[in-house]
């Protein structure tokens, strides 16, 4: 029986499909967007809108800088064991203008990577358990 | 109205690693500054702690602490935390007493007792703390953001390891002769890079250690420093400054910046805005300064500091550096103590050593890591959760 597959965190990003999306939220007055989710009020000082509703955000975007984790991270981070390094990205959505973090798949590693490469968002294990698979979004270049 | 106060003393316990209280490390810094003032304990009107998040319950509240550790006198307290800005914090509170006139004679404390290796985010479960969530979903640790800061660095400046080597090199021969740092050693370039990596392009050597420490000064009206004949070093601006909506700076522990779609950009961006503050608080300019101590978490972050204070334009860090401006006995010295290179990182008692550090240089009293001529010189670093921080001290 395969293991249950859970995200890591609640409605940070879709999991279903080729084509999951990491999910913000966009102000209904200024139409300022805002990821992670801003629930309660827009965070731009001039606009007073406690309205937000859920937006995906761009799948794609540019490699801002890289790097890596050459140990392993501490608790609450749960590393493999035995730890592989693996490499880290920023990513510049284009259409809204932000920077996005998130780990790159296991197989690409520093050394494949530039700046300025297309990126796009995958889902894969962040860590798993006896009964589940726990989900995270990941950054690695466009195919 | 002069904005100004005085610097009456200066003290600090010196850094290392002893696993003692914290508490220890901040009254003999406090003592020393108040010997090298001349103003005893029971003759200060206000005390100030710059708090620690790793020591327990009496870190929350440093400033009693402090208080009840040199003895209690019944005087005002306040405790301030701001990451690695807590010190610019602690320094702004006494400095806004005394321009108040609230009081005359004020002293500020920062200690801290550093747990090893990684910092880690405190304990539990927290989903709505970006400082645990980005340690539970990235393992982003410190050193993932350094290393992000300084292959950018490497992509649009054309920065080398080599560099960023070349930044520990420099700093290793500053600290070596500096009696209160923790590391007294000098190294090569090519020492530094056969250290192993830990984010890449950031070799061991080139990041920060965690250290205990403790600092302190004496603050005074200027009122009370020419009454006892003194011409005294000065602090002539402070800065503790926020970053403008959209901040487009990568900044720990967020996992993204803000979105700049359809937004005005601030004229000033985060980073450069720190330091700018101060400088227009003291009515000078960046031409206008000695040294400067900033914050080198890593040894990239110091390139970023020469540009985000006004020593030279975007990219042109490395060209500082690679000239020897930025040595002891260069145009402009940086981190003539030796940095955070030979300290290592003690959160709140980092920015009130640079003060002190600034002030020992501006007396005349560096011993071999003076720089010659000093009379005006700037802090700066930032702490995590957008606390800008720098401090401009004169003769």
């Amino acid at each position: 029986m395969s293991k249950q597959r859970t995200p890591a965190i609640d409605g940070w990003f879709t999991t279903d499909g080729n084509a999951p999306t990491l999910l913000g939220t966009r102000c209904t007055q200024c139409e300022a967007i805002f990821f992670p989710k801003e629930n309660f009020a827009c965070r731009n000082p001039a606009c007073t809108s406690t309205e937000l509703e859920e937006v995906p955000l761009s799948r794609r975007g540019k490699l801002w800088s890289f790097t890596n984790n050459c140990y392993p991270p501490p608790a609450p981070y749960v590393a493999a064991d035995p730890f592989e390094p693996y490499a880290v990205a920023a990513v510049e959505l284009e259409a809204e203008k932000m920077i996005v973090l998130g780990q790159v798949p296991s197989d690409v590693k520093v050394e494949d990577l530039s700046a300025g490469m297309d990126m796009e968002l995958v889902i894969d294990t962040l860590f798993e358990e006896d009964e589940r698979e726990v989900l995270i979004w990941k950054w690695r270049p466009a195919a | 109205m002069s904005k100004e106060v005085a610097i009456l003393g200066a003290g600090m316990h010196p850094w290392g690693k002893w696993g003692r209280n914290f508490v220890e490390y901040g009254t003999a810094a406090a003592h020393e500054a108040l010997a090298d003032a001349g103003i005893e304990w029971k003759d200060v009107q206000l005390v100030v702690g710059g708090d620690t998040m790793r020591n327990g319950y009496p870190g929350y509240v440093a400033g009693s602490t402090f208080a009840q550790a040199m003895g209690w006198t019944g005087i005002p307290v306040a405790s301030t935390y701001g990451a690695c800005a807590t010190g610019a914090q602690a320094i702004n509170v006494a400095r806004s007493h005394i321009l108040a006139g609230f009081c005359d004679v004020a002293l500020v404390v920062g200690a801290d007792a550093a747990p090893k290796g990684f910092f880690a985010p405190q304990g539990g479960e927290r989903v709505t703390d970006p400082d645990w969530l980005r340690f539970r979903l990235l393992g982003a640790t410190n050193p993932i953001y350094f290393g992000l800061s300084a292959r950018r660095r490497m992509e649009i400046y054309g920065a080398t390891r080599e560099d960023f080597a070349q930044v520990k090199v420099k700093n290793s021969r500053h600290g070596y002769t500096n009696p209160r740092s923790r590391y007294k050693k000098t190294y090569t370039v090519e020492e530094v890079l056969d250290s192993p990596v830990v984010s890449d392009p950031l070799h061991l050597l080139m990041i920060c250690a965690t250290s205990d420490g403790g600092a302190a000064l004496v603050l005074t009206s200027m009122e009370f420093a020419r009454k006892r004949g003194i011409d005294p070093v000065k602090i002539a601006g402070v800065s503790t400054v926020t970053p403008q909506y959209p901040n487009t700076t990568l900044d720990m522990p967020n996992f993204s910046t803000d979105s700049a779609a359809g937004q005005t950009l601030p004229d000033t961006p985060f980073m450069h805005s720190i330091a700018k503050r101060a400088y227009e608080e003291a009515g000078i300019g960046p031409e206008d300064v000695d040294l400067a101590e900033v914050y080198d978490l890593s040894a990239a972050l110091e390139l970023d500091w020469y540009e985000n204070i006004g020593l030279c334009a975007p990219g042109e860090a490395e060209k500082l550096l690679r000239d020897g401006d930025t040595a002891i006995g260069g145009r402009i010295p940086v981190n003539p103590s030796g940095g955070l290179s030979c300290f290592g990182e003690a959160v709140p008692a980092q920015a009130i050593a640079q003060v002190c550090e600034l002030t020992w240089q501006v007396r005349g009293q560096a011993g071999d890591r003076q720089v010659e001529g000093a009379r005006v010189g700037v802090t700066a670093n930032q702490g995590l959760f957008g606390h800008g921080s720098s401090v401009l001290v004169k003769r």
